[in-house]
């Protein structure tokens, strides 16, 4: 029986949204571990291929969205032997369900996997309201 | 051809078809995958997935490894045969956090590919990127074709 501490081989998640896409080429969804502390939600995302400056995030009234272009393999006078994976573009959205410090939202690609930090907005602290007796 | 042994190696072997010994222990595999919730890769269901090409002075593997470091990867490359393996670390995170989802895996990795021609194992030239690894093999001298030329 294989060992189960191996890392076990995943096809990509390839993804056929509503809308259409205007580059040609599949869409994959990348992997994300997505995890929460008082302070903020990080999220990390493995999206191998994709540099810096072609990375856009997008945070439009609590939704998320992730997009990653992939260049293609350079040197196009190679022959294929084995392919088993493909190239393409990297797309995921999400709902947030808390309020988000825009302002404060960090981004950090590394390796090919994306840490997306996002500080929950301070909630507002309670003001003591005074009541003047006349 | 390659069969996929219950006990996990693949091998590279010639199996003629229609032996029902094969056929019996064929359908014992997919059962087993099935039970184990193993999804069959494409190829040889080893990670990871490679894109493996030519042209005549060098073969080159490309493979999407995020997350590794270049010291965390192993590569041997003799002969005909280049192994892959290393690991994939995904650090701890502290701080009391509560994981929402949890899709990404880490772990160990072991992975052989046989190229039908020699390289050159002293110039083999590997590099690692945003997570894309790519192995530069150039062909032994002596395995490449030679131009004749007729007089």
């Amino acid at each position: 029986m294989a060992d189960q501490k191996d890392l076990q081989v995943r096809e990509k998640q390839e993804v056929t949204g509503p809308s259409e896409q205007t580059t040609a080429g599949p869409v994959f969804s990348p992997d994300v571990d997505i995890f929460e502390t008082e302070k903020e939600i990080v999220m990390l995302a493995d999206m191998p291929g994709v540099k810096a400056e072609d990375l856009t995030i997008d945070l439009d009234d609590n939704r998320l969205s992730i997009k990653g272009d992939v260049a293609p393999f350079e040197g196009t006078n190679e022959e294929d032997i084995v392919t088993e994976y493909e190239i393409g573009q990297y797309v995921r959205q999400f709902n947030l369900s808390e309020v988000i410090d825009q302002s404060k939202i960090e981004a950090k690609l590394e390796d090919g996997v994306l840490r997306l930090t996002l500080p929950k907005m301070e909630k507002a602290t309670p003001r003591k309201i005074t009541v003047k007796a006349t | 051809m390659m069969i996929r042994r219950y006990f996990g190696l693949p091998r590279w072997d010639t199996y003629p078809p229609f032996d029902e010994f094969e056929r019996l222990r064929r359908q014992m595999d997919l059962l087993g995958d099935r039970l184990m919730d193993r999804t069959a890769g494409r190829g040889t269901g080893v990670f990871p997935m490679i894109n493996l090409t030519e042209d005549k002075d060098a073969y080159y593997i490309r493979a999407e490894l995020p997350g590794v470091k270049s010291d965390e990867l192993d590569i041997q490359a003799t002969g005909t045969t280049v192994s892959l393996s290393g690991e994939r670390k995904i650090p701890e995170e502290n701080n009391g956090a509560k994981y929402h989802r949890r899709e990404r895996e880490a772990g160990k990795f072991s992975r052989m590919v046989s190229l039908s021609t020699e390289i050159d194992s002293e110039k083999v030239d590997a590099s690692l990127t945003n997570g894309i690894l790519k192995v530069v093999l150039p062909k032994s001298e002596l395995a490449k074709p030679r131009q004749i030329t007729v007089k």
